[in-house]
């Protein structure tokens, strides 16, 4: 389990890694932020860039900053820093988040926009972004560029960003006070089976684990409605009939984390 | 491909330079090339925690770093807990007293987890240090006697602490550092 | 228990001592096989076969040869050594020979058997040499599951077993129990319950992955061999038969060790061809299994179908028991256990804690196209304590009786008992330990406490022993071809008065350096701290067995007390005859010397005479103070008891699992070091959780493997674990020295029926009975949510 050669670069600006990344384009280069993804898929040789482009040096991508209605974290911000941060109030739904990243070593090097360019249906800030309508502010060789996170997520690994683009920040356009995210999974720290987000204001769902992307339910019904609307397969370990009822339950869960009135805790009547 | 970078790494204090191929990660630079091996490699990717060290004071996986991205931090290992002498350190010490290891090949990872998260969060209750101590993997202890220990250097440096900031004269009784509880 | 450091009762034994150990391995100084690093080494890495079951038509070195940091490569043709092969002493209709070539001649068995193994001057240039080989394969229909083996319509995974059984023994059949089983099905005073469970595949993961170190030294003519193995001499043994070596050419040494379980007490193909590799190129070799090997192609263990039905009486009295064992054994049979292992060790076990009057069993080892078996900590018996924990539950349940009183009913309670299946039950605490199990959870408020937030509770218990010190009888009785069992210990006693001692028995994270260190210097009367163990090396230590089957304490440690024994007997010769009085006057004083009448001289003065002044020494005595001694169980072995219970508490709304109490009421005998007991204990206790509730090993339809890494493969964490109460009972073993019985599996083979009875205790509101692990969260939901679905 030892990583493929590869030739490293470190960027020292985010223009000077765009034009990295355009000059060596023909040998796959990658952008390595915390890498908490990459190098383990570069271990097993799932992933093998020709070149990494290191941008955890650039100056002026990790921090939170609130903006107006706005929050804008720098995609460098590892999830310890926005666990660790008072975002009061409006966006404290994205540090409670941050419990559900992996374990405290991942937390303290994997970045936020890392996790958004990794792509994984389940992964917290995919869900968190797509739940709440951020935008993902990418810099390329004609500038900067936002995408909405509702167009990003293309697939698992997957996103609308082009090979020669580099994410600076993540943008949660707006205050998030009645929001919540759970999840389920059999062992703390791993991959949900079904994560599920709530954000009461606008009565979106975000639901991780029941499709290649994460899928946002707009003026989302009963947690039932929303389950039997799922085209979902079996998959082993997981029926569909399973995943369905995680559904139910999270979102349940979800709601009442996220401060609607109505029974909370685990029990039976969920959903 | 097999090009060699040259890596200034800084480890327990001490300045290397380093030319290295850049995939050398960083749990293989500081066990075979620096001869530190005390971290120890358990899955290379990311989930054991057996390779657990400080970057800038925070626990990561050396296994998901490679060596040519932590120039310029401070990097800290299990070789640097015990003083020059040997004398082993209050959390190493706790983890003797409490039976926390056995086989002790994940023992430098528990204990580099341990040094940085309460360095960070001395209140810790026992239940948070319980959830830290499951970003590591430990197939001997059954984890109890890991956690009583991190909880126990925990209280103990807090009482230490204390005791400093404590103006009571001294002779009061005081809580003795080197007493199980 | 004592304070560290402090004595209880003026001895050593007994007291939870800090650990010898634990400097070294606290300040990352402890030196495992991969911090070894010798001048011109080499980095192993192996092509693996990616099919399940294929032909293997060619393979293709030269691109390998090329890569840069490549030094050599090797298949099976070029380094041309002979096969592994394990064997029983059972007749052809009971046991099917079949070898394990240390790389793949003709044949791929299983995804992820070694080809060829590929050596360069780092393990990063090694990886890229094994991308560039060439490997043809022709795809065979792969065996996959019990019922693929036992069909048998395709290829047979060994040509010469061709139904796929490698095991097939019926070790007992009591006269007439049918027409008990009859008679019970027929009658409304008598029930008949049935219990079929499949348990998962398992990995033992030891954290430490295996490894070897191997270079050929010119100046002592031998192949030095240091790996993590549990049994050194083994090793030695295989590899010098496969090698063309003569034992004396082949050392094997063991540095510190990250635990076993079981997984390194069999002789692994990949350090025979490393040290092999070693040995032709003359170069140190150095293999490191990586994570994604040692999930995918290293030793598992526990995937075991079991179809059991028992009579009861009406009042809850086991009157018969019928089994029948299926063990996926995977590719090939272990050495030197053999592919009987887990059979055997089921069939000879079985009607556990109970006294069964009437018993028949089959069991059988089939061979798949999945990565092979060993031993793993526990063999068998998690599996058929589990069948015999639900059994009793079961008809408790058909008959309408507590469950305990079911149990408490049928347990042995009159020692020695020679049971059904022939074997001799020393004394045990099986009532007391159940009692007082129950009695600390009531006290503790568990029955019938429920939480407020919709989670429902139950609580399952699990009794059992745990037969300890196999010694060569009971070892002798399974067939095998190679009879472990003795250990042979030496002990020399310094100038300076301190003490070594060799153990033929390992530590691989069991403290023995610690523990026997106790036991020696009880008996001499000096420091622990003046006793050195010497263990995990076939030059400085006579053959031996090594650590597995909780044999260490039992087997080795009542060798090393009786050589220390004998040693002391010499130091009051020579003292007697220094102070010129009867040996009989003489003793050791328990303070570092020998009374001699009314003289005491100390063992600094003694050991002075017997090796620097030996003119002083009387005619018939040599000079030096050492002994030796052996020590082997005849009869049947020690049982270690316990009984533990687990209370659960199951998400209807997730089909979640909380462990939310465990308590385990263990007796070891005499406790050498209470610390390392509980220690044995909790750990094993957390693998038998995770085999209940989190780990499996599994495949897809074709053979391959789908939990290649800790994504896949769930071990539990810290919040998974429990913390673990436990209570000691102390029955000492009559036949050991301190009365001590072994302690390392015990955990292990309670836990699954602990969680199990827990999990469908709670259940009992839905009518749903589990009895397969790992539970699936999905079938918890399910029978969790029936009604409402």
């Amino acid at each position: 389990m030892k990583p493929a050669a590869f030739t490293y670069h470190r960027a020292s600006s985010v223009r000077d890694a765009v034009t990295l990344l355009g000059e060596l384009a023909d040998d796959d280069p990658k952008v390595l932020a915390g890498g908490q993804s990459l190098v383990a898929m570069m271990n097993f040789r799932m992933a093998r860039p020709g070149h990494l482009v290191d941008i955890t040096h650039v100056p002026g991508l990790a921090g939170i900053r609130r903006d107006g209605d706005a929050l804008r974290i720098g995609a460098l911000t590892t999830h310890r820093a926005v666990e660790k941060a008072d975002l009061g109030p409006d966006f404290r739904v994205l540090s409670d988040a941050m419990r559900w990243v992996g374990h405290l070593p991942i937390r303290t090097r994997g970045t936020v926009g890392g996790s958004i360019a990794h792509s994984d249906a389940t992964a917290e800030w995919c869900l968190l972004a797509t739940l709440l309508d951020a935008v993902v502010v990418a810099e390329g060789p004609a500038g900067r560029r936002e995408i909405a996170a509702g167009e990003f997520f293309l697939g698992p690994f997957t996103t609308a960003l082009d090979p020669d683009e580099v994410i600076v920040e993540i943008v949660f356009p707006r205050p998030a006070p009645r929001a919540a995210l759970t999840e389920y999974a059999d062992r703390r720290g791993d991959f949900a089976v079904v994560a599920a987000g709530i954000d009461l204001d606008t009565g979106s769902v975000v639901l991780g684990g029941v499709g290649t992307v994460p899928v946002l339910v707009r003026d989302a019904g009963s947690p039932a409605a929303i389950a039997d609307a799922l085209d979902l397969r079996d998959e082993p370990g997981a029926p569909a009939s399973y995943r369905r009822g995680l559904v139910r339950t999270l979102v349940t869960r979800a709601r009442a984390a996220a401060g609607a009135p109505g029974p909370a805790g685990t029990g039976a009547l969920d959903g | 491909m097999t090009d060699v970078q040259l890596v200034e790494l800084t480890v327990n204090g001490e300045r290397h330079d380093l030319a290295i191929p850049p995939r050398r990660t960083l749990a293989d630079v500081l066990r075979h090339d620096l001869g530190l091996t005390g971290t120890h490699v358990g899955c290379e990717h990311g989930i054991c925690g057996a390779c657990t060290v400080l970057v800038d004071g925070a626990p990561a996986r050396a296994c998901l770093l490679f060596a040519a991205q932590v120039e310029y931090a401070a990097i800290s290992t299990v070789e640097s807990l015990a003083g020059p002498d040997g004398e082993l350190s209050d959390l190493q010490r706790c983890f003797g007293e409490h039976h926390g290891l056995q086989c002790g090949f994940c023992t430098p990872g528990f204990l580099m987890l341990a040094e940085g998260y309460l360095a960070e969060e001395p209140h810790a209750t026992r239940e948070e240090i319980r959830e830290v101590v499951a970003s590591n993997l430990c197939r001997c202890t059954g984890y109890e006697t890991i956690i009583d220990a991190v909880d126990d250097c925990a209280s103990r440096r807090r009482a230490a602490l204390q005791a400093a900031l404590d103006p009571v004269p001294a002779a009061a009784p005081r809580p003795d550092p080197g007493s199980t509880a | 228990m004592g304070e560290p450091g402090l004595r209880r009762d003026g001895t050593w034994v007994g007291a939870s001592v800090p650990r010898r150990e634990d400097p070294r391995l606290l300040t990352g100084r402890g030196r495992f096989v991969d911090d070894i690093t010798l001048p011109r080494m080499l980095h192993a890495a192996f092509v693996r076969g990616t099919e399940a079951h294929a032909l293997l038509t060619s393979v293709d070195l030269t691109g390998t040869r090329a890569v840069p940091g490549v030094v050599a490569a090797f298949d099976a043709a070029d380094l041309g050594l002979g096969d592994i092969t394990a064997l029983l002493d059972r007749p052809a209709e009971e046991f099917t020979p079949t070898a394990m070539p240390v790389l793949a001649r003709d044949r791929i068995r299983f995804a992820g058997e070694p080809v060829a193994i590929v050596l360069a001057t780092d393990p990063y240039a090694a990886e890229d040499g094994v991308e560039a080989a060439l490997v043809e394969l022709e795809p065979l229909p792969p065996v996959v599951t019990e019922a693929a083996a036992l069909t048998a319509d395709g290829p047979p995974v060994h040509d010469e077993a061709p139904g796929n059984v490698l095991v097939d023994v019926s070790l007992f059949a009591t006269d007439g129990i049918d027409s008990i089983l009859d008679t019970a099905l027929a009658s409304s005073e008598q029930v008949v319950v049935t219990v079929e469970t499949r348990t998962g595949r398992q990995n033992a993961l030891p954290l430490e992955t295996r490894g070897v170190v191997a270079d050929w030294d010119d100046r002592d003519e031998q192949l030095v061999v240091r790996t993590c193995t549990q049994v050194p001499h083994q090793v030695r043994t295989v590899l010098a038969r496969c090698a063309g070596l003569a034992e004396r050419q082949v050392r094997v040494t063991v540095p510190d060790m990250g635990g076993g379980f079981g997984q390194k007490c069999v002789v692994g193909r990949e350090e025979i061809a490393a040290a092999a590799a070693a040995r032709l190129l003359r170069r140190p070799v150095k293999w490191i299994e990586d994570r994604r090997e040692a999930l995918t192609a290293s030793f598992l263990a526990r995937e075991q179908h079991y179809t059991a039905r028992a009579a009861f009486s009406r009042d809850g009295e086991i009157l018969a028991l019928d089994a029948d064992v299926v063990c996926d054994m995977g590719a090939y049979s272990c050495y030197p256990f053999t592919a009987g292992i887990e059979p055997l060790m089921a069939s000879a076990e079985m009607p556990s804690v109970y006294r069964v009057p009437a018993y028949r069993v089959r069991g059988r080892a089939i061979t798949t196209n999945k990565a092979p078996t060993a031993p793993y900590r526990g063999v068998s018996r998690p599996q058929y304590v589990m069948v015999m924990e639900r059994l009793m539950e079961r008809a408790a349940r058909t008959l309408g009786l507590d469950a305990l009183d079911v149990r408490r009913r049928n347990l042995i309670t009159e020692f020695p008992y020679r049971g059904i299946n022939g074997v001799t039950y020393d004394p045990g605490s099986y009532r007391e330990s159940l009692d007082l199990c129950e009695q600390v959870l009531r006290d503790e408020g568990w029955p019938g406490r429920a939480p407020d937030d919709g989670r429902v509770v139950g609580i399952g218990y699990a009794c059992f022993s745990e037969r300890t010190g196999y010694g060569s009888g009971a070892f002798a009785q399974r067939r095998m071809q190679v009879v472990p069992g003795f250990d042979i210990s030496q002990i020399t006693m310094d100038l300076d008065g301190t003490v070594t001692v060799t153990t033929g028995t390992l530590s691989h994270g069991q403290s023995h350096e610690t523990t026997f260190a106790q036991i020696v210097a009880d008996r001499l009367g000096i420091g622990y701290d003046k006793v050195t163990i010497v263990q995990g090396d076939t030059d400085r230590i006579t053959y031996g067995w090594g650590s597995f089957a909780s044999r260490s304490v039992t087997i080795g440690g009542s060798a090393a007390a009786a050589a220390t024994d004998k040693l002391g007997e010499q130091l009051c010769m020579l003292a007697a005859h220094l102070a010129g009085v009867d040996a009989d006057v003489c003793e050791l004083d328990g303070a570092g010397g020998v009374r001699a009448g009314d003289r005491t001289l100390p063992f600094t003065e003694l050991a002075d005479v017997a090796y620097l002044r030996a003119h002083l020494l009387p005619k018939d005595v040599g000079p030096g103070l050492t002994a030796t001694a052996s020590f082997d169980v005849a009869g049947d072995g020690t049982f270690s008891n316990a009984t533990h219970g687990c209370v659960v508490a199951l998400d209807p709304g997730t089909g979640g699992v909380e462990i939310l109490r465990y308590v385990c009421v263990e007796d070891c005998g005499v406790a050498i070091h209470p610390r390392v007991v509980e220690g044995q204990a909790r750990g094993g206790i957390a693998q038998g959780i995770a085999g209940a509730l989190f780990e499996q090993v599994t495949y897809d339809e074709l053979g391959q493997p789908l939990t290649p890494s800790f994504m896949e493969y769930k071990v539990p964490t810290a919040a998974e674990i429990p913390d673990v109460r436990i209570e000691h009972l102390e029955t000492p073993c009559a036949f050991t020295a301190n009365g001590a019985k072994g302690a390392g599996e015990g955990g292990t083979i309670g836990a699954p029926a602990a969680v199990l009875n827990a999990v469908n205790d709670a259940l009992r509101h839905t009518g749903v009975e589990l009895d397969h692990t790992p539970l699936a969260r999905a079938d918890l939901y399910a029978a969790l949510n029936r009604e409402a679905s």
